[in-house]
């Protein structure tokens, strides 16, 4: 660096959160649809896979699951893929995606299986008895309607997400507070620095709540719950 | 790896783990739970009160506390403690604060926010009529508060409570960045020391796992028996 100044760090400071948010984010919706899908299948073995799926992310600090991922990962695995690992380049960038990913997961399957569970019998049954199989079942029927029902309690994981990608400063990734930190150890700006941080936070929340009341809308289905 | 894995160095490091750390996570906890739950409680009454600037004020701080990562508010609190800890006692420089004091009072200052929505839902779930009747009986504001709205408005909301306070626990180690010796922060010492990062990590998850995982399942029960009194 040597050029630019601090207004350029923390902006690439938010450029980093926001990315590493976004992935992650992607992470938890995928992996929490599943685990929260399996938790509905009338399956013991499915629920009881996805119980556990959300007991382990739920029941560990986020930063000790980091560190799991971070420091410990590498070392179970076998010689060469741990030291392959340790070589990626932008390993804490990748690795706070994957960890703040599978934390949320257990957030947004524990939503998703509220979100199915609160939809009346009937529809399922209903398509059951329409002939369509689970799986169109849950791609035509359940998973539309649980989506929508769940949007707004997902909007403020979606914002959990962008706050928690704040815990990966513990591994080196200088995302938004990260910078905020370095610039006020070089400029002892204390204020400064974390005001700054704190006024791009507020921003990237308004923009996240504007945006996600637009989806709300524009999905709603009028009529129901969620519709006007 | 796993081989090699040496559970003496976790023998050893009990009791500085969990006398020296665990002692400091559990009464920051429990501190923080008390503290956070008498002023969220404050916050919410604030946040109902019919005077509206005073509900506008606590909505902001709500609101403002909810949109930032803990990593940022503990270091605002780390860095401004000092400042306010002048202002309030009118001494010449910053006073010095240790560590359990400031991440008590940040903690404190956070999870406010978060138990005050908590106790607001709580109050809101009173029906309007056990207020009415309260004045009815000729109880003041304060009685009716007292007496009849919030200990209903904290049994309801008892599960939820004390989920957070679970939440709140697994959140304290994030005082790790101020390089304060909670139970990560101690297991993070002993491993850098003695070199042994799997072990300790490990062993910091595991125990972190199994309280949280009794806490919660006490929690759900506790649930099953207040939905049944219901």
């Amino acid at each position: 660096m040597g050029t630019g100044t601090y207004l350029d760090l923390l902006l690439s400071g938010l450029v980093v959160t926001v990315k590493v948010s976004v992935l992650a984010w992607i992470i938890a919706l995928v992996s929490g649809s599943v685990v929260g899908v399996l938790r509905t299948l009338p399956s013991r073995t499915a629920s009881w896979i996805g119980f556990c799926w959300v007991e382990f992310f739920r029941n560990m600090p986020l930063l000790v699951q980091l560190f799991l991922w971070f420091f410990v990962l590498p070392e179970l695995l076998p010689r060469s893929a741990g030291l392959w690992l340790k070589q990626l380049p932008n390993a804490p960038f990748w690795t706070a995606a994957i960890g703040v990913g599978f934390f949320m997961s257990a957030r947004v399957a524990v939503q998703l299986q509220a979100g199915i569970t609160s939809l009346p019998r009937g529809q399922k049954q209903a398509s059951t008895a329409l002939g369509l199989t689970t799986v169109q079942t849950y791609r035509y029927v359940l998973l539309p309607m649980a989506f929508r029902i769940i949007l707004p309690p997902l909007t403020s994981e979606f914002l959990n997400t962008i706050k928690n990608s704040a815990v990966a400063i513990t591994i080196g990734l200088v995302e938004l507070t990260g910078e905020a930190r370095s610039m006020q150890e070089f400029s002892f700006q204390v204020f400064e620095a974390f005001t700054a941080a704190t006024v791009l936070y507020l921003l990237l929340n308004f923009v996240v709540v504007t945006a996600m009341r637009f989806l709300e809308r524009y999905v709603a289905i009028p009529g129901y719950i969620t519709g006007k | 790896m796993i081989g090699n894995f040496d559970f003496d160095v976790i023998r050893r490091a009990l009791p500085y783990l969990f006398l020296e750390g665990m002692r400091f996570t559990l009464t920051l906890t429990a501190l923080a739970a008390f503290g956070g739950l008498v002023f969220g409680t404050m916050i919410a009454l604030m946040r109902l009160s019919s005077y509206k600037w005073l509900g506008r004020i606590a909505g902001l701080y709500v609101d403002f506390i909810r949109s930032l990562p803990l990593v940022l508010v503990i270091f605002w609190f780390y860095f401004l403690v000092p400042y306010i800890g002048q202002w309030l006692t009118g001494a010449s420089r910053p006073i010095t604060v240790g560590a359990f004091a400031s991440s008590l009072i940040t903690f404190i200052a956070f999870e406010a926010a978060y138990f005050s929505e908590i106790m607001r839902a709580g109050i809101q779930s009173i029906s309007k009529g056990q207020p009415a009747a309260a004045s009815a009986l000729g109880l003041t504001y304060a009685q009716s508060m007292r007496y009849v709205v919030l200990p209903q408005a904290f049994r309801n909301m008892l599960p939820v409570l004390l989920t957070q306070t679970i939440v709140l626990f697994q959140d304290t180690s994030l005082v790790y960045v101020l390089s304060i010796t909670d139970f990560l922060g101690a297991a993070s010492k002993v491993a850098q020391r003695d070199g042994r990062l799997v072990e300790m990590y490990l062993f910091a998850a595991v125990v972190y796992f199994v309280i949280s995982c009794v806490a919660s399942f006490g929690v759900r029960r506790l649930q099953a028996r207040i939905a049944i009194v219901r």
